[in-house]
């Protein structure tokens, strides 16, 4: 199914196709599905090479490989959609998912709300397809994970993680003549370093395999891993916090469904009733924008409509939400390119967040900080309150208190039940915004902020 | 099916592997949802593959496929050869498993309606008519269902001489009715949250649920609670729906007792386990009442942890978790079974798909019942709160600390349930919650609840895990800390 080309070794190197091929699949589904005289039809062709090489107790654990293709037919007639996926891309297959599509969309009621496809678009180009990330070995992330598993040892710490790289491709069309096609690099170094009770992580992922020095980040979770050994318990309360940017992205990337024109109209978005009002603190800004130099992501969404730039928060008010084409004419707005694929029931969202952020560094945040806590990541967060936006969830991998603007000691987990919307109120200072990544939330352009009374409830053991 | 696992086992071998297992799984997935009286998702995937996962230079290496040919399965073995030796340049020490049999064997998950022939159509209009009766329900500002049922048929065999097929039909349904008034959001579901009820089982599943009947009931609690007294803030007495108490195993016993996570395999994402080596046998986990199994039998019950032999070839067993308060037992695979020094492996091994790597995963890890009623169980409180069905949950990274908080709950007064309280919340430290645990519910009122959404292992896997509880009660337990303050 995918051309290859030959290492130096016996193991053929995996490659995607070329898009042409994949092109060829998409135009066998329109025209099997024409010659059966299906009114509508949509495919969409996403193909997966990926690799993860996984080490804890500094030595490699797992270590895996795939590739996968995946053809999703959408059928639609007499306004009745729906949606059948296969792995196998040979004629009687397509043929078959085809007709599963048919067979589910008959069996429901009209939905009287439904569109026609969308014809052909035009789109934006972006490049984020790295041969380097792409050609990237076993051997070489064996490597990398070695250097780093040997600093460990050095410093009488454990080392755990991941090395990954993947290469991706998709493409869509349909029968009124749109066609639209996206690839592809991904490569990601996490590790967490532990000395004894205490424990430190860092963590990277870019679209350049190169952009990623595996082993300052192995020195830098070494270093705050040593500085977090004999945590000492404070009370819970309030704190003033410095969020690095994974803990700000963990925490500001469950807000991306509430910007859904589709929430909104459900009256399940912490912003019914408060678009055009003042929620956050005047130094917030927020946009979409798949095209900033730092996010990935395909510019075209599920339908295949471009992806707009949108501007979401304007100096903390609330000003647009993104819509799918369903929900922009339920709204009487136009489509922003951030529909999910069809059927669905959640419509869209904003995928690509960019938080404006700011001038500080992290040393100007903890240099103006009479008393306050150092947060490096955040774990296990989840929604309590939809509405007011609090979230729990708990610090991990370093805490450290902050006194008289310097780093101090090692302080044990809290737990957090904060409201989003409150913490961006408080926002003091921020740092540029750079591409992070955490646990929690998909990859998002955010800052390093520096909060007021963030509310901490309660202490756990380490 | 099973030249293909002959195939890519002996192409391993030729290339240096001194242990493989192979997976073909064929898995079928079909998605119903409704909102607001209108189709929401309605769609089917099938997808068929090869996952080998081979021991070579005393490491591992894994690689899937799905061309399945003669030719793409061998390049696929040489790939996961491959690259185990290239795991090899950064190893700790060679991989050594625990001894286990070879089995012959072919085994179907009973169910006894197939849920992929039932007419669509008769699926729907179930799903569209419990959303009318929440619609129904003045105040009640959004309406969701779903139905999801799956078909997994897996290949397994290894070089030890193992060749099993196993075929499951899993089954889940459930209903929410939401309600925004003011400046709040209030929910309920039924039968659980986050998807309903989920089981080994066939459309029989949803047939038992009588949806529209308490389709009005769902859509009256939600706006209900807009009403209702805030859950106060304070440390008394909570007894646990079976719902909830099943997601209070899964977190604070199930993840714990996973031995890949107690041995650090685990640490950059998941996390570990504060059961460290030193209390297996020494730690009095609970009270005495408390009794806990991890049980992928059959005769456990038709689970999402329910299989007659794990993704390593080995038969599924029942393990003693908790023993009248007293912890007993991990959860373990054949080489983290070795390394603590256990005689086999407790048969957890578990893949999502075929690309995916088997990990260790719970089965059914399950409360054992204990002899109340729940009417003697409410009469025996003089002063509580009932808390019922899941609204969020957390937990931290060792699993010592959590906070869980739910749909609803009700005074309990005088040993009668009073009024209605919302934003029900409470929080502990694990093992102080589990020895405050003086009542559970007997047979009659315990429930294996399925839980399907549970992530772990990097690429992420979601897996299916049972939790069978009843009722139960827990004293000087922190309530409310999630909307507190200060």
């Amino acid at each position: 199914m995918s051309a290859t080309r030959k290492s130096k070794g016996s193991i053929p190197k995996e490659q995607l196709m070329a898009e042409g091929e994949l092109r060829r699949i998409a135009d066998t589904v329109l025209r099997l599905a024409k010659s059966i005289g299906v009114a509508e039809t949509e495919v969409h062709v996403d193909e997966t090479i990926s690799a993860l090489t996984r080490f804890a107790n500094n030595g490699i654990h797992q270590n895996v490989a795939e590739h996968t293709l995946n053809v999703s037919v959408r059928t639609q007639a007499e306004q009745r959609t729906a949606r059948a996926i296969t792995n196998r891309t040979d004629e009687d297959s397509l043929r078959a998912a085809i007709e599963a599509s048919l067979s589910l969309a008959h069996s429901q009621p009209k939905n009287l709300n439904s569109l026609p496809m969308p014809g052909k678009q035009r789109y934006r180009g972006v490049s984020r397809f790295i041969k380097g990330t792409a050609a990237l070995t076993p051997e070489d992330r064996a490597h990398a994970v070695k250097r780093a598993c040997d600093l460990a040892v050095k410093k009488g710490q454990t080392a755990a993680g991941i090395f990954s790289s993947a290469q991706t491709q998709t493409a869509m069309g349909n029968s009124r003549g749109l066609f639209a096609a996206y690839r592809d690099t991904h490569a990601v170094f996490s590790i967490t370093m532990q000395q004894g009770k205490a424990a430190s992580w860092a963590k990277e992922n870019a679209a350049n395999v190169a952009a990623i020095d595996a082993q300052r980040l192995a020195e830098r979770a070494s270093d705050k891993a040593h500085r977090a050994t004999d945590a000492q318990e404070l009370a819970p309360g309030r704190y003033t916090v410095i969020l690095e940017p994974a803990a700000v992205l963990d925490l500001v990337g469950f807000l991306f469904y509430d910007f859904a024109g589709t929430a909104v109209r459900d009256k399940r978005s912490c912003f019914n009733e408060r678009i055009g009002k003042q929620v956050f603190g005047k130094n917030i800004s927020i946009v979409d924008d798949v095209y900033h130099p730092l996010q990935l992501g395909a510019p075209f969404d599920g339908e295949g409509m471009p992806r707009e730039r949108v501007l979401l928060v304007d100096r903390g008010v609330p000003r647009n939400l993104v819509y799918s084409r369903a929900s922009a004419k339920a709204a009487k707005k136009k489509p922003t390119g951030h529909g999910f694929m069809l059927p669905n029931e959640y419509g869209e969202a904003p995928m690509n967040l960019v938080f404006s952020g700011g001038k500080s560094s992290l040393e100007e945040m903890i240099g103006s900080t009479e008393r306050g806590l150092l947060v490096t990541r955040l774990w296990y967060i989840r929604e309590v309150d939809p509405y007011e936006k609090i979230m729990t969830g708990m610090t991990r991998d370093g805490l450290f208190l902050v006194e008289k603007g310097r780093v101090g000691a090692a302080v044990r987990n809290f737990r957090f039940n904060q409201s989003i919307l409150e913490m961006l109120r408080n926002v003091e200072m921020m740092g540029p915004a750079v591409r992070a990544t955490g646990e929690e939330a998909f990859e998002m352009v955010v800052p390093a902020m520096k909060v007021r009374d963030f509310h901490f409830s309660e202490v756990t053991k380490f | 099916m099973w030249d293909l696992c002959t195939n890519s086992l002996e192409t391993s071998k030729i290339r240096g592997a001194s242990y493989a297992d192979v997976r073909v799984m064929h898995l079928r997935q079909r998605d119903l949802t409704t909102k607001n009286g209108e189709v929401g998702t309605l769609a089917q995937s099938e997808s068929i593959g090869l996952g080998i996962r081979v021991l070579a230079n005393g490491s591992w290496g894994f690689a899937s496929t799905d061309r399945l040919t003669r030719d793409g399965v061998a390049a696929c073995a040489a790939q996961a050869v491959s690259i185990a030796k290239a795991s090899a340049l950064a190893k700790r020490e060679d991989v050594v498993m625990a001894p286990e049999d070879a089995y012959v064997d072919s085994w179907q998950s009973p169910f006894r309606k197939d849920p992929f022939e039932i007419p669509l159509e008769t699926q729907l209009a179930l799903l569209l008519a419990a959303d009318a009766e929440m619609r129904r329900v003045k105040g009640v500002t959004l309406t969701e269902t779903d139905m999801q049922f799956r078909k997994i048929d897996s290949w397994f065999a290894s070089s030890i001489g193992s060749r099993i097929h196993q075929s499951k039909v899993i089954t889940g349904c459930g209903i929410v009715a939401t309600s925004f008034k003011g400046d709040e959001i209030q929910k309920r579901s039924y039968p659980n949250s986050f998807g309903g009820q989920h089981a080994l089982q066939g459309y029989e599943l949803v047939e038992s649920l009588d949806l529209l009947k308490h389709a009005p009931v769902v859509g009256e609690e939600a706006v209900a609670l807009h009403a209702a007294a805030q859950c106060p803030q304070k440390t008394g007495t909570l007894i646990l729906g079976g719902s909830q108490l099943g997601l209070q195993i899964h977190e604070s016993i199930g993840h714990p007792i996973e031995l890949d996570r107690v041995l650090g395999q685990e640490a950059n994402f998941a996390g570990t386990s504060f059961l460290t080596l030193d209390q297996l046998n020494k730690l009095r986990y609970a009270s005495d009442i408390v009794n806990v199994v991890a049980d992928a039998r059959l005769e456990h019950g038709s689970g999402l942890g329910t299989f007659a032999y794990d993704d390593e070839g080995v038969p599924a067993q029942c393990t003693d978790i908790i023993k009248t308060g007293q912890f007993r037992g991990y959860l373990s695979n054949r080489e983290t079974a070795h390394l603590v020094g256990l005689k086999r492996s407790s048969g957890t091994m578990r893949t999502e798909s075929w690309n995916r790597l088997p990990i260790i995963r719970m089965t059914n890890v399950s409360l054992l019942p204990g002899t109340s009623s729940f009417d003697d169980l409410l009469a025996d409180t003089d002063d509580g709160i009932l808390m019922e069905t899941n609204r969020s949950w957390s937990i931290d990274d060792r699993r010592y600390q959590f906070q869980f908080s739910t749909e609803i709950g009700w005074e309990i007064k005088g040993g009668k349930r009073g009024r209605m309280l919302k934003n029900p919340s409470y929080s502990g430290i694990t093992t102080e919650f589990w020895n405050s645990c003086d009542a559970i519910c007997n047979r009659e009122h315990w429930t294996l609840w399925g839980t399907p959404n549970c992530g772990k292992g990097q690429p992420m896997q979601t897996m299916g895990t049972g939790h069978g509880a009843s009722p139960s009660r827990f004293r000087n337990v922190r309530i409310g800390a999630a909307f507190s303050k200060q």
